[in-house]
C-alpha cells in the first residue's frame, strides 16, 4: 500500500464559472503556459475559493480551452473555473480583474449552464494588421488564396516540420481597412484583414494564412503583422458569422443568492 | 555620469523585434511588485542587472532585495536587465536596439550607476555583451562622464580582480546598506555640479572605505609571474576594503512585495530567508566563510515574511532560504508553526538545503505534510570518512545511513546525494567509496521501505578552489584526472548489478570547472582571456549549449603568450603561505593566519566544531567586521492567521 495524504479530502466543486478574457498589448506576448501561471496566482491573491483536484499534488480546477498564439492579442479568450463555494459573478469579475496585470482583463463571467464549452468554440474571427503592405497588395494576394483549391504551408514546431492545407479552414478573408502607421521614420500603409477561419486540427493559425499569402502571391510584410482574435464561437457556415459561446450560459437556471464571501 | 535628461521608452523599437525571439515575455517586464517610478524626478538612478537569462535572474533574492530598498527611497530610481539571448542580441544589434531595463524599457547608458550581481564567475562575458549592447566602453578607462558607473557585487565580486579592467567599482557582502551610502555619495556630488567629473566620484566612493575601486591600486608582478604587492596610488584610498555585514535581519524584512513574473523562471516559489550566514565551517565552501557570522531572522520575522509575501505574490510554494536552513536555532516551531497556519490552503513549504541527520527527515515530513514524497536531498559532499574530515564536512557514514533509513521508512522514495570530485588531498579509492556508499544507502532503504522499488541518485560535480576558504591555496585537479576519476566511479556504480538500476549517477565532466577555477582565482591579467573569448562569441559560459572550453583555451594560450603564467598556473598550482594572492587586500573579515591553520589542518585531517554551540575559534570575522553571532531561541511561537483562508 502506498502512502495516502493525510489530510481532509479536498472540497467537491459546487459552482462552474466561464471567464471571457482578453490578452492585450505587451501582455500579447505570453505563452498559454504564462497565462495559467498568472491566473492561478491571481486566483490566489484574490482569494477565491477555487476547487482542487484530490491526491498527493492537488492542482486547481480550471480548464483551459483554444488559447491563442504566443505574440497573438485577443478579445475572446475563454477559462472554465471551478469553485467549492457559490460566489456573486459580478464580485468574481471584478476581484478576479484586480488581481490579473493589466493587459489581461477579464471581459465577463458567467455561470456554466450548458455542457461543453469547447465544443462551441468552432472558429474564431482574425484582425490582421499588415504595416508596410498597401491595401491593393493584400486584396490581389487574398483573392488569389480564396481562389486556390488548396494552400500547402509548412511550419515549424517543436516535433519537427509540419505540413497542413492553409485554404481549407478559412471561411473568409474580408479588406476591412487601410491605415497609415510610422515605421522607423517614414509613414506607411497598413492593410487590414479580418479572417474567418475554422477550428481544425492541426491547428491552422494566422502565422499560416500569412504563409500561405506568402506562397501563392508572394506576399511578404517588411515587418510581423500585428493580429488580434475578436471572438470565438459557433460558426454559422451559411453566413459565415461566428456567434458568442455563452450565450446558452447566460439564461440563469439558479437565482444568485450569495455574495463572494471572504474568509 | 549621463546628463539629466528625459529618456524615451525603446519599447516600441524592441516590440517589432520581439515576434521573431524565443520567449518574448521574458523582455515585456509588467512584472506584479514591478516599480516604475518617474525618471526626472529622481536625483541618483540605479540600474540593477543579473548577468544570466531572465528566467536565472528575475527569481535572485539579491536583486530584488536591492531593487525594493532602492526604490523604497524618495530621490532613488532602480530598474532590471538581465542578459538577452543571443537570437535577440543579433537583432538588437541589426536594428540599433541597445540594453534596456525591462520595467520602463529605458537605456541602460542613462542610469547613473549599473550594479551587477555576480553569483558565478561564469557570468563575466554576459556582463561584456550587456556593456557592448548599452553602448558602454568595455574597458573603464575609456569610459567618460557620461557613462554610468559599473559596479560589481555578489559573492564573486570576493575577487574581482578578473574584471577589474571592466569594472569602475566592486563591493563587498551584503549589499542594502552599502548601495544606500553609494547613493547618498552619488546624490551629493552631482547636487555639487558633479565636480571633478568621474574620477573625483570614484575617488569619494574609494576613500569612504566601502567601496573597491580597482583602478585607484596597482599591482605589481614578480618576475616569476606571482604578485609582488598590491598597493593603492593615490592618498586616501585604503590599503584593505572590508565586506559589509548587516546586522538584525528583523530590520530588513526583504523582498517585501516579491516579483511574480509572467514568464517561467527556475524557481517558481517565493523565497524566505531564514538566516544569513552559515558556521559549519565546510572548507570548500565560499559562502559559508565570506558571509559569517550567523544572523538568524527571529521566528515571528519569518512568519510575517511569509503571510505579507504570500498576500502580494498568490505563489503557491514558500522556500525557507538559508545556506542550511535546519540550522536555524528554531526551525521545528518554524516549520510545524507555517505547516499548521497553511494547513488546508494548497500552499506548500520547501527547505532547499538539508543537512545529513535524522532530525531532518521529520522535518521534511512537517513541510510535506499530506503532500507528495517524492525526494530529499543530502550533501555528503565526500566519499570517504577521510575525504569528510579534510573538508570539515562532519558526518559518519552510520549517520547517513540511519537518515536514509528514517526518510525510506517514511514513504519517501527516492533520495539524491551530493558529492565532490577532485578535493584536496583526494585519491581514486575516497571517490569509489561513493558507490559503496550509495550501495548501501539502498540495501539499508529496501529494507527499512520493505519494497525493492527504492532510488538514490549521487550527483557529483568537480570542486573548484574558491578565494577567502582555506583550499585558497590548493591546486585544483586537472580536468583530465577528474574525468578519469568519475569514469571509475561510474563503473564502480554500474558493474554491481544487485544495485546498479537503483543508483542514478549524474555528473559534470571537468573542463567548465577549469574555467570557473581559472576565473575564481585569476588576476587582473586573466581579464585578457575573458576580453577575447567574448569578442570571439562567447556567451553564457553557465549553459553547457554554449559554453566552449576550446575557445577558453585557445585564447587563454593567446593571451598569456610570452607570460610567466598559464591556465594550470591558475588552476592546478598549489599556492604556498608567503604567495600574495590577488584577493588579500580584500577584507572577508577572515584572519589570513586563521584560514592558513585551517588548510594544515584539512592536510592533516583535524575537524573543527561549529562556533554557534563551541567557543569562539578565531576565524577573525566577528571583532574585525564588528559583528556578532545572531541566533535564537527566541522562545516565540507562530501563532495562527484569522482568519484562515478557505481552500
Amino acid at each position: 500500500m502506498g502512502r495516502r495524504p493525510d489530510r481532509p479530502p479536498q472540497p467537491p466543486p459546487v459552482q462552474r464559472l466561464r471567464v471571457r478574457y482578453a490578452k492585450r498589448g505587451r501582455l500579447r506576448f505570453t505563452s498559454h503556459r504564462d497565462f495559467q501561471r498568472a491566473l492561478e496566482r491571481a486566483l490566489r491573491r484574490a482569494e477565491l475559493p477555487v476547487a482542487f483536484s484530490q491526491g498527493f499534488s492537488p492542482h486547481p480546477r480550471i480548464s483551459y480551452a483554444g488559447a491563442a498564439p504566443t505574440g497573438v492579442a485577443s478579445e475572446a479568450e475563454y477559462v472554465e473555473i471551478a469553485l467549492t463555494r457559490r460566489c456573486d459573478l459580478e464580485a468574481v469579475r471584478t476581484a478576479l480583474g484586480a488581481s490579473l496585470p493589466p493587459g489581461l482583463d477579464v471581459l465577463e463571467v458567467v455561470e456554466a449552464n450548458s455542457p461543453d464549452l469547447a465544443a462551441r468554440l468552432q472558429a474564431s474571427v482574425w484582425l490582421v494588421r499588415l504595416p508596410g503592405v498597401s491595401a491593393d497588395a493584400a486584396a490581389s494576394a487574398t483573392s488569389r488564396f480564396l481562389a486556390a483549391d488548396a494552400v500547402e504551408v509548412e511550419r515549424l514546431t517543436r516535433q519537427g516540420l509540419r505540413r497542413m492545407d492553409a485554404r481549407a479552414p478559412v471561411v473568409s478573408i474580408d479588406l476591412v481597412g487601410d491605415a497609415e502607421v510610422e515605421m522607423g521614420s517614414e509613414r506607411s500603409e497598413c492593410a487590414i484583414l479580418r479572417v474567418v477561419v475554422r477550428h481544425v486540427t492541426p491547428a491552422v493559425r494566422p502565422d499560416d494564412i500569412m504563409t500561405g499569402l506568402h506562397v501563392v502571391a508572394d506576399l511578404a510584410p517588411p515587418s510581423p503583422p500585428l493580429v488580434t482574435r475578436l471572438a470565438q464561437g459557433l460558426l454559422d457556415e451559411q453566413a459565415g458569422t461566428v456567434a458568442d459561446p455563452l450565450t446558452a450560459d447566460r439564461q440563469p437556471k439558479l437565482p444568485q443568492t450569495e455574495s463572494l464571501a471572504r474568509g | 555620469m549621463p546628463a539629466d535628461v528625459s529618456v524615451e521608452s525603446l519599447f516600441s523599437r524592441l516590440e517589432a523585434l520581439l515576434p521573431r525571439v524565443q520567449k518574448p515575455i521574458q523582455y515585456v517586464g509588467g512584472e506584479l511588485n514591478a516599480v516604475v517610478k518617474n525618471w526626472d524626478e529622481a536625483d541618483v538612478r540605479w540600474c540593477l542587472m543579473y548577468p544570466d537569462a531572465y528566467e536565472v535572474g528575475l527569481p535572485n533574492q539579491g536583486v530584488q532585495i536591492l531593487y525594493e530598498v532602492l526604490n523604497e527611497r524618495p530621490g532613488v530610481l532602480a530598474e532590471r536587465t538581465y542578459s538577452v539571448w543571443p537570437d535577440l542580441e543579433a537583432l538588437m544589434r541589426q536594428h540599433g536596439v541597445p540594453q534596456f531595463t525591462v520595467d520602463a524599457h529605458r537605456p541602460v547608458a542613462a542610469f547613473d550607476l549599473l550594479g551587477v550581481s555576480f553569483s558565478t564567475e561564469l557570468g563575466y562575458t554576459n556582463l561584456l555583451t550587456a556593456l557592448d549592447l548599452a553602448g558602454i566602453p568595455l574597458e573603464a578607462v575609456d569610459r567618460t562622464d557620461d557613462h554610468p558607473i559599473v559596479l560589481a557585487g555578489g559573492h564573486a565580486a570576493f575577487n574581482p580582480e578578473p574584471i577589474a579592467d571592466f569594472l569602475d567599482a566592486a563591493v563587498l557582502g551584503d549589499g542594502e546598506e552599502i548601495v544606500l551610502a553609494i547613493t547618498e555619495v552619488v546624490r551629493e556630488w552631482k547636487s555639487e555640479g558633479s565636480p571633478g567629473g568621474r574620477e573625483e566620484l570614484l575617488r569619494r566612493l574609494a576613500v569612504s572605505g566601502g567601496v573597491y575601486v580597482p583602478r585607484f591600486y596597482d599591482v605589481d608582478y614578480l618576475s616569476d609571474g606571482r604578485i609582488q604587492r598590491v598597493a593603492p596610488n593615490r592618498p586616501g584610498v585604503p590599503w584593505r576594503v572590508a565586506k559589509h555585514t548587516v546586522m538584525d535581519l528583523d530590520r530588513w524584512p526583504y523582498p517585501k512585495h516579491p516579483l511574480v513574473p509572467l514568464a517561467e523562471t527556475v524557481h517558481e516559489r517565493m523565497s524566505v530567508e531564514i538566516f544569513r550566514g552559515c558556521t559549519r565551517g565546510c572548507r570548500f565552501c565560499q559562502a559559508g566563510m565570506i558571509t559569517r557570522p550567523v544572523r538568524e531572522r527571529s521566528i515571528t520575522g519569518i512568519g510575517d515574511m511569509v503571510q505579507a509575501g504570500l498576500q502580494a505574490t498568490g505563489f503557491e510554494e514558500v522556500g525557507l532560504l538559508s545556506l542550511s536552513s535546519a540550522d536555524h536555532s528554531e526551525i521545528g516551531a518554524v516549520a510545524k508553526g507555517l505547516a499548521d497556519r497553511y494547513d488546508g490552503t494548497n500552499t506548500s513549504l520547501s527547505l532547499p538545503s538539508t543537512r545529513v541527520d535524522a532530525f531532518n527527515v521529520t522535518l521534511a515530513g512537517e513541510l510535506s505534510r499530506g503532500g507528495r514524497r517524492s525526494g530529499l536531498t543530502f550533501a555528503p559532499e565526500g566519499g570517504s570518512e577521510r575525504i569528510r574530515r579534510v573538508i570539515n564536512k562532519m558526518v559518519s557514514e552510520d549517520d547517513l545511513i540511519r537518515t536514509v533509513t528514517t526518510a525510506y521508512a517514511h514513504g519517501w522514495r527516492q533520495v539524491k546525494l551530493y558529492f565532490m570530485c577532485g578535493l584536496p588531498t583526494e585519491t581514486d579509492e575516497d571517490v569509489l567509496q561513493i558507490a559503496e556508499l550509495a550501495k548501501r544507502v539502498i540495501a539499508a532503504g529496501r529494507q527499512a521501505a520493505g519494497r525493492g522499488d527504492i532510488r538514490c541518485t549521487v550527483s557529483i560535480g568537480g570542486f573548484v578552489p574558491k578565494p577567502h576558504t582555506p583550499f585558497q591555496w590548493a591546486g585544483q585537479l586537472d580536468h583530465e584526472a577528474t574525468d578519469a576519476r568519475l569514469a571509475k566511479l561510474r563503473e564502480a556504480i554500474r558493474s554491481d548489478r544487485r544495485y546498479a538500476k537503483a543508483i542514478g549517477f549524474r555528473y559534470h565532466d571537468g573542463k567548465p570547472g577549469i574555467i570557473e577555477g581559472l576565473l575564481s582565482r585569476g588576476d587582473r591579467r586573466v581579464g585578457r582571456v575573458i576580453k577575447a573569448v567574448w569578442a570571439e562569441g562567447g556567451r553564457f559560459d553557465g549553459w553547457s549549449e554554449h559554453f566552449s572550453f576550446d575557445r577558453w583555451m585557445r585564447c587563454a594560450d593567446a593571451a598569456f603568450a610570452g607570460a610567466p603564467v598559464d591556465v594550470s598556473w591558475y588552476t592546478t598550482r598549489e599556492r604556498e603561505h608567503a604567495e600574495v594572492l590577488p584577493w588579500d587586500h580584500l577584507d572577508a573579515g577572515l584572519d589570513r593566519e586563521w584560514l592558513w591553520e585551517d588548510w594544515q589542518d584539512a592536510v592533516s585531517e583535524v575537524e573543527v566544531d561549529d562556533c554557534r554551540w563551541t567557543p569562539c575559534y578565531d576565524c577573525g570575522v566577528c571583532p574585525g567586521m564588528g559583528t556578532e553571532i545572531q541566533v535564537g531561541p527566541t522562545g516565540r511561537q507562530l501563532l495562527p492567521l484569522t482568519p484562515v483562508r478557505a481552500g
